[in-house]
């Protein structure tokens, strides 16, 4: 298949061999699970249980409101111990309401819906529907609710559904087992959604530096004609939905649109497999695999971990940290987070737990920059990040904004390149954060103006039709006194 | 820096042997006097002058003026360059990484236009230890004393055309004077420092361009204009307009292109606006080089574009990923 070029990006060292030849692992139960209601984008889920309770495996504990949000199950049976706030698993740290569930270790399903007794022959919202059910949101990291992706087809006319196996991001190797040893789970996850989208060809994109995944997700997809394998050149950030769009079809996402506005929809391969189970089997998602790796991480590898089991137990399993560790991140090295504690919990969109070391982190105090255009040249929306800092430096955000920081996807690739390290993405972090609180106080200004303008207004309209009938009363009167009538 | 430095070395190392021990002293006093001048202007700033040095970018601008320089420039040459260079061009703006103008070619440039006679005594190439070349006492005295020898002073291979131009002989005659193509490649000719030997500077640009250090826009685009302009106006009249090969091989073209042109810091930062940086220092080095008071160009040519860097940043940033040029979101597919 004929690839189109995508601008920019650089080529980090990948270190993916630390975990990707580890054969997917289960990891027992740990003693305790914390499910924060939040693990999706949207609205958090709705409690429907009470601490004291006892729940089965597959449960239903928390149901999504509004119209983006996921619901959440019981990754295992036992009791609701509380629920209560806990640090989330975010840099903040805020707190944020969590259900507390004590594993009683029978890991008895409750019962399950019926899986789709065909669901190439069910109407497509069925699918849709069971996927909604089972509390799929985007594994990618990403956490968007799956089904109103899935819901994507009935407003826009998809011609494509993309698997988003590139794995971009040095160190994580989950997308890659899964499709290794889940090959035909998440090919039959990907025609079923297809088939959600109503949309005729499945294009499965692999980085090629995994061939193994290549060949086994080969091999599966070869019973299927509407379903094509392709590897694409192993450049950071090709896992960026837009641009991995562009490599495959060509088309180019305009600005404040999505993919589906030209006709494409992209999922991970872990919401694939996820969806498989959720439809042909009714399991709603209550593990996912993760890979825990890092030059401070004894045995980095990659587990398949029931949701809400913290951290700290995660990496005990791994054989703990080799105390040497600089950084914890959750996700991979360029667009993680900074874990706040080894309390918080795996959630749905939890990729990775990385624990580096300070050779790996390689943090160097910054210099003057020396405008070299490095950044210019790696840049993959086609930011001039050199000019952009130099504006954020001088607090000039407007200037910032229309040279399109709010554009920027926060990739990293141009302070990776940078000679004098200047913490690029961070700048551009902070002035899309100040924008937008900025522009939210914007909008409620411009809201309590036109309240208090539409106020005056009516103030001044019962004024002046007081005044109307108070003249009117007064002409009346001055009438009646002209004709002496006393009484009127 | 350190790949910068070592890729000046050879063309360095020659204009050394070529021009002897007063070459060698004042290479000396101008690296050392933008050291130092660097380091005063950090202290007065309260800046860690430990860092600011070790950055040696002061070493890299003093080293590059050292190259522009009339090879038995007086001492105080090197030194008062080294002032406008780092105190005037560099830290008036703000230190490294904010000045405009190439702080080397600034230096040159003021020297030029100050000095014109100091600056314009070329001497014919007294290899060392060749029967000709000064001893110690005699480059001292070049250097620190009395001054050059009138007996040796020549003309730079574009200063002959051009004189001899004003005296209403034919190019094509007086570039049959100059020394023959394989002195000009090899750089036995009289000339600045560390400009004259093509082959030299063009080792160490290629060692730039295969670390990295550098892209081919600017080398190409400042050469291929040059060559380009030389070409096809002494293809319209060969008498009065001296041929592409001569241009490239003549004057400070390959330091400039390689060495001069691409300082990051006073060059655009995108591609396309690096080839267009590089088109305008070209033409301009033609231009000024065939048409102005001035046989050599390019140091002239670097700085009017360091000039319009900010504009052609402008002007050429890439297209933002889903906006037209305008910066409008790209229109949806009609068949969407």
């Amino acid at each position: 298949m004929k690839l189109f070029p995508v601008r920019g990006g650089i080529h980090p060292d990948y270190r993916k061999s630390l975990s990707s030849n580890e054969a997917i692992v289960v990891m027992p139960m740990p003693r305790r699970l914390v499910l924060p209601l939040q693990q999706h984008i949207g609205a958090p889920a709705e409690v429907l249980v009470a601490a004291g309770e006892q729940v089965r495996k597959g449960q239903l504990l928390a149901r999504g409101q509004g119209p983006v949000s996921a619901p959440l199950h019981a990754p295992t049976s036992g009791v609701i111990e509380a629920i209560s706030q806990i640090p989330a698993p975010h840099p903040s740290g805020l707190p944020q309401t969590a259900i507390v569930l004590l594993p009683d270790g029978l890991d008895a399903w409750a019962p399950l819906p019926a899986p789709l007794a065909d669901p190439f022959e069910a109407p497509p919202e069925a699918i849709r529907e069971h996927v909604a059910q089972a509390g799929i949101v985007g594994m990618g990291g990403a956490a968007f609710p799956a089904a109103v992706k899935l819901g994507l087809g009935g407003q826009h006319r998809i011609d494509t559904l993309l698997i988003n196996g590139a794995e971009c991001e040095p160190y994580l190797t989950c997308d890659d087992r899964v499709m290794r040893e889940h090959a035909d789970d998440v090919v039959d996850g990907a025609r079923l959604m297809a088939r959600a989208l109503d949309a005729p060809c499945v294009i499965i994109a692999i980085e090629a530096n995994k061939p193994e995944a290549i060949d086994s997700i080969s091999h599966a997809a070869a019973k299927f004609a509407e379903v094509q394998v392709v590897a694409v050149p192993v450049q950071y950030p090709m896992g960026s939905e837009r641009h991995l769009v562009q490599a495959i079809t060509g088309r180019e996402t305009p600005a404040r649109r999505l993919t589906a506005d030209i006709g494409v929809v992209v999922h991970n391969p872990g919401t694939a497999r996820a969806v498989h189970e959720a439809v042909r089997h009714g399991r709603p998602l209550t593990h996912r695999v993760v890979t825990v790796s890092g030059g401070a991480v004894r045995h980095p590898r990659n587990v398949d971990v029931a949701l809400g089991t913290p951290v700290a137990d995660l990496l005990a399993f791994c054989g703990g940290l080799t105390g040497m560790e600089e950084q914890l991140v959750q996700g991979g090295p360029m667009m993680g987070q900074p874990l706040p504690s080894l309390d918080v919990p795996v959630v749905k969109g939890t990729s990775g737990i990385l624990a580096l070391t300070a050779e790996e982190v390689a943090e160097q105090p910054a210099s003057p920059c020396i405008r070299c255009g490095s950044c210019v040249s790696v840049c993959p929306c086609g930011l001039v990040p050199v000019e952009l800092a130099a504006y954020i430096r001088k607090d000039r955000l407007e200037d910032a904004a229309k040279l399109g920081v709010q554009d920027c996807l926060s990739c990293g690739s141009c302070a990776w390149v940078c000679p004098s390290h200047i913490p690029l993405v961070q700048y551009f972090n902070y002035a899309k954060g100040r924008l937008n609180a900025d522009a939210a106080v914007q909008r409620k200004n411009d809201r309590t103006r036109t309240l208090a303008e539409a106020r005056t207004l009516r103030l001044e309209k019962a004024e002046a039709a007081k005044r109307a009938a108070a003249a009117v009363r007064q002409a009346a009167a001055t009438a009646n006194a002209a004709t002496g009538d006393i009484n009127a | 820096m350190l790949t910068v430095l070592l890729a000046l070395t050879p063309a360095t190392v020659f204009g050394w042997w070529l021009f002897g021990l007063p070459a060698i002293l004042l290479f000396g006093v101008t690296v050392g006097a933008c050291v130092v001048v660097e380091a005063v202007c950090l202290v007065l700033q309260g800046r860690s002058v430990q860092i600011g040095i070790a950055d040696g970018s002061a070493i890299l601008t003093g080293w590059l003026l050292a190259m522009s320089l009339p090879p038995w420039a007086p001492w105080w040459t090197g030194a008062l360059g080294a002032v406008f260079a780092i105190a005037l061009a560099k830290h008036a703006f703000g230190g490294l990484g904010q000045n405009v103008f190439n702080p080397a070619m600034v230096a040159r440039v003021a020297l030029l236009v100050s000095f014109p006679v100091v600056m314009t005594a070329w001497v014919s190439p007294q290899p060392l230890f060749s029967p000709g070349a000064p001893a110690l006492g005699a480059a001292l005295d070049i250097t620190f004393g009395p001054g050059v020898p009138d007996a040796v002073t020549s003309a730079t291979t574009l200063g002959h055309v051009k004189t001899e131009l004003s005296r209403g002989i034919p190019v094509t005659q007086s570039v049959a004077e100059v020394p023959a193509l394989r002195d000009l490649v090899f750089g036995l000719r009289g000339g600045s420092l560390g400009e004259t030997s093509a082959i030299f500077v063009l080792a160490g640009g290629l060692l730039l361009l295969a670390r990295r250090i550098i892209s081919w826009h600017i080398p190409v685009a400042v050469l291929g204009s040059l060559f380009a302009m030389g070409t096809l106006f002494h293809a319209v009249n060969p008498a009065r307009f001296a041929d592409g090969s001569f241009h490239l091989l003549s004057g400070a073209s390959f330091l400039g292109a390689f060495f001069i042109a691409t300082d990051y810091v006073t060059s655009p930062v995108s591609k396309t606006g690096q080839l267009v940086f590089g088109i305008g220092c070209g033409v301009l080095a033609w231009v000024i080089r065939t048409f102005a008071g001035y046989p050599e160009g390019m140091a002239f040519a670097v700085l009017l574009m360091n000039a319009l860097t900010p504009i052609i940043d402008q002007y050429t940033r890439p297209r933002l990923f889903g906006r037209s040029r305008d910066g409008a979101p790209l229109p949806l597919r009609e068949d969407a």
